[in-house]
């Protein structure tokens, strides 16, 4: 799957993506990691507010740093 | 006279007198005393505004704002964008998705600066220190007058219309919509919680670094050298103020308490506000951020126009009320 961090590079846009990558790896998904920091693509996917999570061109998660735990039912739902 | 601040006067006293053994009378130690009553006071008013602010923006996630604000008309479309702003936090870094997104969702160029005026300015940091270091009613009045900023900087850039002046590319982003996600009342608690220690944990060495400078300025700087640069007999203190402020951008934390000392020294509060306004509302990184999306002209309209109503709300509260 692919896993996509939305935000301009901010700090917590990196926090975002470090939880991210760890609850891909404590469930063993297969992923990649795509950061998107073009706000026209942020736009076009709908979110508002950054960091924002997107896995396989779907929001998951707006405007928040979600912790390991959190993220980890977002990602096996899809 | 006791009040809930109470027993952080005794605890700065206290700490003063037993634990460094000094006279709360001399310079040193009422520095201290200055020091050890501020820092845990505002840091408490702190958590409890961002707890409570966090868990109600929960209601009003950007979705549910850009629905609400969608198709509304000048006037009453500004209103209620100035008093959601109240309550939902900004980061510019999201001020272009947000832009593109509530324009693209109908929601009129006015009201959405209403709405990009009001969030930033009125936050949870301004407020809390605002209350800790000058009382509640100078919170109120400063939530006041940028609600009042926000609604009236609104109303002219849409009377204006300056829809010309956006980057055309904006109306040709195809945005996608998000969904709104309903939550129980213990996960809001908790994405309050959340946000609170999000927002302390940035904001704490501001605080206690700009108190520990207060804190100097209270013991050993001189009352006559602020009121001669920032006394109301200065015509030009506002406007300075508001310069100054402009590139402080997310040092109002740090630079709230220095100017706390300052007031104590005679200072106007209007000139204390005008420079608040002016850190939070007019910061350099959101201009350059929002360039992507503004043209120039639209851009020097809306930092004129909120220059000029800062300026205003400064010598208003200095010289009227």
């Amino acid at each position: 799957m692919k896993i996509q961090i939305l935000g301009s590079g901010c700090a917590r846009c990196n926090q975002l993506r470090e939880n991210a990558e760890a609850a891909a790896r404590e469930l063993g998904l297969q992923y990649e990691i795509e950061k998107i920091t073009d706000f026209r693509e942020i736009a076009r996917m709908g979110a508002l507010v950054t960091p924002a999570l997107a896995v396989d061109g779907k929001l998951k998660l707006v405007g928040k740093v979600a912790g390991p735990e959190e993220i980890k039912p977002l990602l096996e739902a899809s | 006279m006791p009040s809930v601040f109470t027993p952080y006067e005794v605890f700065a006293r206290w700490a003063v007198e037993r634990v460094f053994g000094l006279d709360p009378a001399t310079r040193l130690g009422s520095s201290l005393e200055f020091f050890f009553y501020d820092v845990p006071k505002v840091l408490t008013l702190l958590v409890a505004v961002s707890f409570v602010v966090g868990t109600l923006q929960t209601w009003l996630q950007p979705e549910a704002v850009r629905r609400i604000l969608g198709g509304r008309r000048l006037f009453f479309g500004n209103i209620a964008a100035a008093l959601i702003g109240i309550f939902t936090p900004f980061c510019s870094c999201s001020a272009v998705p947000l832009f593109i997104g509530f324009l693209k969702g109908g929601v009129p160029l006015g009201v959405t600066f209403s709405y990009l005026i009001s969030a930033p300015m009125v936050n949870e940091v301004a407020v809390a220190l605002l209350w800790g270091l000058f009382g509640w009613k100078t919170a109120l009045t400063y939530i006041g007058f940028g609600v009042a900023l926000a609604i009236a900087g609104g109303v002219v850039i849409g009377l204006l219309k300056l829809e010309k002046w956006v980057e055309p590319f904006v109306w040709e982003v195809p945005a996608g919509a998000g969904e709104l996600e309903s939550m129980p009342l213990r996960a809001r608690l908790r994405e309050g919680w959340r946000s609170t220690r999000e927002i302390i944990g940035k904001v704490w060495p501001y605080i206690v670094g700009g108190i520990a400078a207060g804190a100097f300025i209270h013991g050993y700087v001189p009352a006559d050298l602020v009121m001669r640069w920032a006394g109301p007999d200065n015509p030009f203190a506002v406007p300075v103020a508001v310069i100054l402020g402009v590139p402080l951008y997310a040092n109002i934390a740090g630079v709230l308490p220095i100017t706390e000392a300052l007031a104590g020294k005679g200072m106007p509060l209007g000139t204390v506000l005008a420079f608040t306004m002016a850190v939070t509302a007019l910061s350099a990184p959101e201009m350059i951020i929002l360039r992507n999306v503004l043209r120039p002209p639209l851009l020097a309209v809306f930092i004129g126009v909120m220059t000029a109503g800062i300026i205003a709300v400064g010598y208003l509260f200095n010289f009227v009320l």
